[in-house]
């Protein structure tokens, strides 16, 4: 291959007679997205003005980048929220649906092309660094919004102190079991690292492989790493490991590796070929007793009925077990708006109670409201619980790949903990290793 | 996304008649105005397709590979660096050995396993058996899946929970997710498409063997490998090129199917795959994802190089 894929950015180093073509790209992906049918050209439409929007307030309509498409409920509920805010404020909200990995992979180029107004992304870490490199605009005055509180409100502000983001839900890491497999075999929660140990052999002699695992897809070893992390060695070491500020070679880091080491005997073997659905699907058949993921479990077992969930025990008394990890989703403005006015009220709408309802009625899903005000009476058994365990906690991560460098996370940290699950006995060798990518990559 | 070198298969060796013909026709007059303006056109356009698509990126890619840039803002935030990523590929990035090795056994592979079985394939099914049509398809109907969904498909075999080999074997391998056994997985599932594009490929310039050379040899009493090898191969020479050319090609641009299994990791390290990890998506490491490229840029063109003297030394030889 002689052509880097991106040898510059397109924006930039090409002549605008060109720079169309970023616009045919995104219209095809939008409409390869839609199978064609829905919208043609957006982009090009919402530059016509108001179309038939008519009704009140803004007139020109509002374009929103969706990191979901098709009929899958994290795209209903988007839909839905947009649909709300069409009928209340007269605005069209254009959307533009593009699968998740898609989305994701192609972010950089997206927000320095022709993005759309509104566009769906995560809080914290990676929210920052765009607000830092001026790809999405301070939208503090769209806030305090109703209903959202200082936990979300931090989440949603940058280094600068201002707030660029409108949180939407959010979904707890915690560990999954099936009720009706603890009733019957007389198991219970544990709270311990002694009771988790004590249940560890239990279900071994019974023949129950402790904890499903599967790291195929690379990322979602990434939340083992966060609960040790978290557990041995407290939340801040963990969001300052994550900043860069301290050392992957720490006796600290190796201590998590090793504890790792320790529990990976407890978990099913060869992880590397498997994906997390086909984890999840050992434990909803009963051949693995817990699972460590994101609720989105759900998905890939029938049975959500029985499914319950605890947070991961503390390991150490000193530290508790008050952290855990909680990605928050929501909506950022990007720098390249056309309707700024229209978008913030769009934003606005999107952070309230009456949106988040819209948006729970039409869709399930496991996620729970960011708004406080957010009726819960569609809420299942999980989401309710979700909420507890999440208010109770005294400290929320973002997950690995949403807390540090975006590129650090999947060319670093990926093979490494891959490498490491292949060979955990190496511990300095996968540590040393981290240390010496990451001071390449943040430059200390 | 096309890796394809820009090496078109050899190009069409213009017959003895046509070299006479252009050869008398071209001193008779002097051309028109209007031919020239064709002529012109006919040269500048692919110039700047391939001065513009070609190698101002290459030299894009080789510039920035001593940058470290996230691919945001403009280009005063790029920040130049020397040779370190270069130093950091070769000695702090663990997936990169591992990739040049696997690179490697990709080439051999498809050189001894599916090219030679696609010949053989194509030596068989010439000799009009019955069913040869049926053959044909059925070989050849992997070709026109994209290797990203064959290695979809081949996922519902290897899957170590759910898939069909460890269930009829009754095994337990861990055929994709094991750093030692998935490269191999990978290979054959790559050679199932691969054995049925050489073979048609193969197929086509047998037929174009002239009987009268596989009658004469056989009246010399020559047996079927004897004329295949002394008299069918050689004269087989441009197609043997094309051949070449594709596997070496098809080898170093592998990467759809480590994609599509895991994105080109543990054990499935490819250098088409470290870079689109590096620089697509959101890792965004242009400078070191340009080094990379650089790199694989270099070995490619030395495969293009022996190509192009092989070519070349084929022409003058005319």
């Amino acid at each position: 291959m002689t052509q880097p894929r991106r040898p510059v950015n397109p924006s930039l180093a090409i002549p605008p007679s060109v720079r169309g073509m970023a616009l045919t790209r995104r219209g095809f992906l939008r409409s390869a997205a839609l199978g064609g049918a829905l919208v043609g050209v957006p982009g090009l439409l919402s530059a016509c003005g108001g179309d038939d929007g008519g009704g009140g307030g803004g007139g020109d309509s509002v374009t929103m980048g969706m990191n979901e498409a098709g009929d899958i409920p994290p795209a209903q509920r988007l839909r839905a929220m947009a649909e709300a805010f069409t009928q209340e404020s007269g605005i069209d909200v254009q959307l533009n649906e593009v699968e998740h990995n898609t989305f994701q992979e192609n972010i950089n180029t997206y927000l320095q092309g022709n993005p759309d107004d509104v566009f769906t992304w995560f809080a914290g870490f990676r929210m920052n660094q765009f607000a830092e490199q001026g790809l999405i605009q301070d939208i503090s005055d769209v806030w305090p919004i109703d209903g959202i509180n200082d936990a979300f409100r931090e989440a949603s502000t940058a280094s600068d102190g201002n707030q660029y983001f409108v949180p939407k839900d959010y979904y707890p890491w915690a560990v999954f079991y099936r009720r009706s497999v603890f009733e019957d075999n007389g198991w219970a929660p544990p709270t311990t690292l002694d009771e988790l140990n004590t249940l560890m052999k239990d279900m071994q002699s019974a023949d129950v492989v402790p904890f499903a695992f599967g790291d195929k897809d690379g990322w979602p070893a990434m939340g083992t790493f966060d609960i040790l992390n978290m557990r041995i060695n407290g939340f801040d070491f963990h969001m300052n490991l994550m900043a860069g500020e301290e050392a992957w070679d720490s006796a600290e880091v190796k201590q998590v590796f090793d504890t790792w080491r320790g529990l990976l005997p407890y978990h099913q073997t060869d992880p590397l070929g498997r994906t997390w659905q086909e984890a999840a699907e050992a434990m909803g058949r009963g051949d693995a007793g817990m699972y460590l993921l994101g609720t989105f479990v759900i998905d890939a077992i029938p049975n959500v009925d029985d499914l319950d969930f605890f947070t991961f025990p503390e390991l150490d008394s000193s530290i508790g077990a008050g952290a855990l990890d909680a990605p928050i989703d929501g909506f950022c403005l990007s720098a390249g708006a056309e309707n700024v006015e229209g978008a913030k009220e769009f934003l606005a709408f999107l952070g309230t109670a009456e949106a988040q309802d819209a948006a729970n009625e039409n869709a399930d899903a496991p996620m729970i409201s960011a708004n406080e005000n957010a009726s819960t009476d569609t809420y299942t058994d999980l989401q309710k619980k979700s909420v507890e365990v999440v208010s109770a906690a005294e400290n929320i991560a973002q997950f690995l790949d949403r807390d540090t460098r975006a590129d650090f996370a999947s060319t670093v940290m990926i093979p490494s903990l891959q490498s490491f699950l292949q060979n955990p006995d190496d511990i300095d060798g996968v540590t040393r290793s981290i240390q010496e990518q990451k001071v390449s990559i943040f430059g200390s | 996304m096309s890796q394809a070198q820009p090496t078109a298969p050899a190009p069409p060796d213009p017959g003895p008649e046509d070299a006479t013909t252009t050869r008398v026709k071209a001193p008779r007059k002097r051309l028109g105005p209007r031919d020239r303006a064709v002529v012109v056109t006919m040269v500048t356009i692919p110039t700047v397709f391939v001065v513009g698509l070609v190698w101002l990126p290459a030299l894009g890619s080789l510039v920035l590979s001593f940058a470290s840039w996230s691919g945001i803002g403009g280009f005063d935030t790029i920040e130049w660096v020397g040779g370190k990523n270069y130093q950091d590929i070769v000695n702090i990035y663990p997936p990169f050995w591992p990739a040049i090795q696997h690179n490697i056994i990709w080439l051999l592979f498809l050189v001894v396993g599916p090219t030679v079985l696609g010949i053989l394939l194509a030596v068989i099914l010439d000799r009009e058996l019955r069913g040869s049509r049926l053959y044909q398809t059925a070989f050849f109907m992997p070709v026109v899946l994209s290797l990203a969904l064959i290695g979809f498909i081949w996922q519902l075999f290897y899957s170590r929970d759910q898939g069909l080999l460890n269930a009829v074997l009754g095994t337990e391998v861990d055929w994709y997710g094991d750093p030692d056994i998935n490269l191999w997985a990978v290979l054959v599932a790559t050679a199932w498409r691969h054995t049925g594009y050489i073979m048609l490929i193969y197929l086509a310039g047998l037929k174009g063997v002239d009987d009268t050379l596989r009658e004469a040899s056989a009246i010399d009493g020559a047996g079927e490998v004897k004329t295949f090898f002394s008299v069918v191969f050689p004269v087989m020479r441009p197609i043997n090129l094309i051949v070449v050319v594709i596997v070496v090609i098809e080898s170093l641009r592998a990467f759809d199917i480590v994609w599509v299994v895991n994105q080109g990791r543990n054990g499935l390290e490819l250098i088409a795959a470290l870079v689109t990890s590096n620089v697509v998506g959101e890792a965004s490491r242009i400078g070191f994802g340009s080094a990379l490229a650089v790199i694989m840029m270099v070995i490619s063109s030395v495969f293009i190089t022996i190509y192009l003297r092989v070519v070349m030394k084929d022409e003058e030889a005319r």
